[in-house]
């Protein structure tokens, strides 16, 4: 039987943790939500834990439990920080793990977004990355005045009108990641030349007008930026249907999958490849990684009675567009195994709370997966896209 | 107690400023060039840094511009980061009104400030020209007569975001299960002619309450928009008359405003250059000029003032003896001083012509007079001692230093003249507050009136 190949490993933060509830634990820190101190220590965990990256959830509107629009809760952590500048903040004070933070493509300028995350690569030193989701809801369109998106009812959400709206955004999100990565790629790496002897202190000729035209807006280029360490940070996106697998297989270079089960993976993975082959990108690595929300304790038992005492403060179950795993380290360790041998190359893991399920994960299951043979026991030197297995992409512009 | 000055230091862009050739320039991108400058400035227990903003690489004649430092990090994300390496020092921003929407910069600053423990600042300007437009989806430009209508009503726009919360919405008591005080926290409507937008806010109340407002504004529209809303104006009026002048014109305004003097600070911009000698800085100075407008360079501004191409003409020789092609066609694109030289190229090419009959001068020459001069030239003493009397003079309340070499040229200031500043009791020793508010001498805002329920 060959060594399986070690698997990704990606903590998924926001907020308190995942479960609406997670904020009254003891250990929980609501009040320490809006401050540099707790996203540093989140993020130092995740990386004595030796995880490949972090990602950071964003919006531009309020938090909600409808996915379409606000409600008026006063029982949920509602508020945040702009998950860019958490990941710029907390980068310097850490030295391998990579920083994903979200981006909302629909309502955002892609030249501000583009220079952004390069500046961030600059300050982590080839570790980032960019998130890309849409922004669906009509109360958040409201925040910008630019464009109107109508309210879509729950009764609603299946329409075709509704269905070609949401098939829009996407189209706009791949457009946009077309951007970033032609704005990344706008200057070589060796544009900058501090020439004494002619004066010049860049080669003009390295820097190439990006000229995009589309639906939804033009830039011309060149960034303000030179171009990244990594050339091109990560890109991610997260799917649940064919029209954002299609994004991921076109656009980007991580793709999280909300799998219920192996066999689902497996198919998940199959669509994904599929939609590569047709963009042309057959050749190219395109990682699948599985969403779950973990409880994890020293026995199923404590993990499910927590769960379930949460749900009560909750005052609701809580339901996940992924699956929920509540068990041990262990037990985990079994399903990353078997739902990597149907095909996913890593899971982004969401701590029901912060920062007790980070801690497992970093404690209990990295050693575990260890002993497995299945995780690193150190990080390499080098970049996210290295440790990802992306290398170093070539410039699109450079002619030599 | 006398007077206290406040002292700032602005990492230069992209623009001549920087002589990039000299061995001891460091990179204009890397991380440890801008945590370097940040921390030398956090040891002369500076107010603050200041980053200009880039939307577009600046280009003359159809072509990029490439004799000077080009290529800069993004503002907000370099600040952010700077806020993980500093403990004390504020972090301003130049960051445009015209190519952003309000709750995104808004929330942008609030987050900012939170991370930072708040220590965020705004210098809020206005791009309005097509050229930079064509990098952003709302591609089309201002006319420039709305810019200052388009900055105040951003600016406006912003605060009620900021304000939006109270301060006192988060309980987070474990037990209630209580997070919010209210079901509506950050609720806004705005509505004008350039922004109708209504909901939620979604960052809480920051350490400072809204981000320090700073304000570059010359013009008389400009300054009754600093003494309006801003804290702090960067200025360009760095000598004794110009500056007392400016000083007292724009305090002046603060009443009609109902604002006190010590609500607005003036901040000229300054270069300096320091020597064993006043003699020996003033031969650096030159120098330094010269190193800064090379023949290339010295060429690309008359080429601008003229606004033509000016193939095969000798910078050492005099200047061209035409006027300059007037015209709403500028070849130089996406750079301040442009905007200078096109109110009146007629006139300020006779001024120029004049300055090079009086003093014998190239057309070479000639532009490192008009551009180049530093603010402050001599031996620590005596720039010590001219810092302190323009601002005992009220010609200022402090400057924004503007090192020739990034990022080391600013040790020698905070090694050299900060102590003697100190020593005479006019500058702090160590930080005695937490925000750039109390840096400023500013004083805490109030929290907004908690709105009545429903």
């Amino acid at each position: 039987m060959p060594t399986p190949a070690p698997l990704h490993l990606a903590v998924a933060l926001d907020g308190a943790g995942w479960h609406p509830a997670a904020w009254r634990e003891p250990d929980a820190q609501p009040r320490r939500l809006f401050t540099a101190g707790y996203w540093t220590e989140l993020a130092q965990q995740a990386e004595r834990g030796l995880l490949d990256f972090l990602t950071l959830e964003d919006g531009l509107g309020l938090q909600s439990d409808d996915h379409f629009q606000a409600d008026a809760r006063t029982d949920r952590v509602r508020g945040r920080l702009d998950a860019v500048l958490i990941a710029a903040r907390v980068a310097p004070t850490t030295r391998h793990i990579g920083f994903v933070p979200t981006a909302i493509t629909t309502h955002t300028e892609p030249f501000h977004l583009s220079k952004a995350i390069a500046t961030l690569d600059y300050v982590s030193t080839g570790r980032a990355g960019i998130r890309v989701q849409i922004g669906a809801r009509a109360d958040t369109a409201a925040h910008f005045g630019r464009r109107e998106i109508p309210p879509i009812a729950a009764d609603r959400r299946d329409d075709p009108d509704v269905r070609q709206l949401i098939a829009d955004h996407f189209d706009e999100a791949a457009d946009y990641v077309e951007v970033l990565r032609r704005l990344w790629d706008s200057w070589e790496d060796d544009a900058e030349i501090r020439d004494v002897a002619t004066g010049r202190f860049v080669d003009r000729d390295k820097l190439h007008y990006i000229d995009f035209e589309g639906r939804w807006f033009a830039v011309k280029g060149p960034s303000i930026t030179p171009r990244p360490p990594q050339g091109q940070p990560v890109v991610a996106a997260l799917g649940h249907a064919q029209v954002p697998y299609r994004l991921i297989a076109r656009s980007a270079d991580v793709g999280f999958v909300t799998p219920r089960d192996a066999a689902h993976a497996a198919e998940l993975v199959g669509r994904i490849r599929a939609e590569q082959a047709s963009a042309g990108r057959g050749d190219e690595t395109v990682h699948v990684f599985g969403d779950l929300v973990v409880f994890l304790d020293e026995s199923k038992a404590a993990a499910e009675a927590r769960r379930q005492r949460l749900d009560e403060l909750a005052g609701t179950e809580y339901r996940s567009d992924a699956r929920i795993f509540a068990g041990t380290a262990v037990g985990l360790a079994d399903l990353l195994q078997e739902w990597q041998e149907a095909g996913l190359s890593g899971f982004r893991l969401r701590p029901a709370a912060l920062p007790h399920d980070l801690t497992q994960i970093t404690e209990r299951l990295v050693p575990e997966l260890r002993r497995r043979c299945l995780f690193r026991a150190r990080y390499e030197a080098g970049t996210l896209r290295e440790r990802l297995g992306l290398g170093r992409p070539a410039n699109r512009y450079a002619t030599a | 107690m006398t007077k206290q000055i406040h002292l700032a230091a602005h990492f230069p862009g992209v623009n001549n400023t920087t002589v990039w050739s000299d061995p001891a320039a460091g990179s204009h991108i890397e991380f440890g060039s801008f945590r370097e400058f940040a921390q030398i400035a956090e040891r002369g227990k500076f107010d603050f840094l200041f980053l200009a903003e880039g939307l577009r690489l600046r280009e003359q004649n159809g072509k990029i511009y490439d004799l000077d430092v080009v290529g800069r990090p993004d503002t907000f994300t370099i600040l952010a980061a700077l806020a993980a390496v500093t403990e004390h020092i504020g972090l301003t921003g130049t960051i445009n009104s015209t190519f952003n929407e309000p709750y995104e910069v808004a929330r942008q600053f609030a987050s900012l400030d939170h991370l930072s423990g708040g220590r965020s600042a705004w210098n809020v300007v206005t791009s309005w020209d097509a050229f930079t437009g064509e990098n952003f989806r709302r591609a089309g430009f201002l006319a420039q007569d709305d810019r200052y209508e388009r900055a105040r009503t951003f600016l406006a726009t912003a605060i009620e975001l900021w304000d939006s919360w109270h301060g006192d919405e988060i309980l987070a008591d474990k037990e209630t299960g209580q997070f919010l005080s209210t079901a509506e926290p950050g609720a806004f409507r705005h509505k004008d002619t350039f922004f109708d937008i209504a909901g939620h806010f979604n960052v809480p109340r920051s350490p400072q309450g809204r981000a320090v407002i700073f304000q570059a504004g010359d013009s008389d529209e400009g300054r009754d928009f600093a003494a309006a809303s801003a804290d702090a104006i960067f200025s360009r009026q760095s000598t004794l008359a110009a500056g007392q002048a400016f000083y007292a014109d724009v305090k002046g305004r603060l009443p009609k405003f109902g604002r006190t003097r010590d609500e607005l600070l003036i901040l000229p911009a300054a270069t300096f250059v320091l020597g064993d000698t006043d003699a020996e800085a003033a031969e650096i100075a030159h120098e330094v000029r010269r190193a800064q407008v090379s023949p290339a360079t010295a060429l690309m501004f008359i080429e601008q003032l003229w606004n033509t191409t000016l193939d095969g003409f000798d910078v050492d020789g005099p200047l061209p003896d035409f006027d300059p092609v007037v015209s709403e066609n500028l070849i130089s694109k996406g750079r301040a001083s442009v905007r200078q030289f096109a109110k009146d190229p007629v006139a300020l090419a006779a001024d120029w012509r004049a300055r090079a009959e009086a003093g014998n001068l190239s057309a070479r020459e000639v532009v490192i007079e008009v551009t180049g001069r530093q603010s402050f030239i001599g031996s620590a003493v005596t720039v010590a001692t001219t810092i302190n009397e323009l601002v005992q003079a009220d010609a200022a309340d402090g400057y924004i230093l503007v090192p020739h070499i990034t990022p080391g040229g600013l040790a020698p200031f905070v090694d050299k003249v900060v102590p003697l500043l100190q020593e005479r009791g006019v500058f702090r020793a160590d930080y005695t507050g937490i925000t750039l508010r109390d840096h400023l001498g500013l004083a805490p805002l109030d929290a907004p009136a908690i709105a009545a329920a429903g």
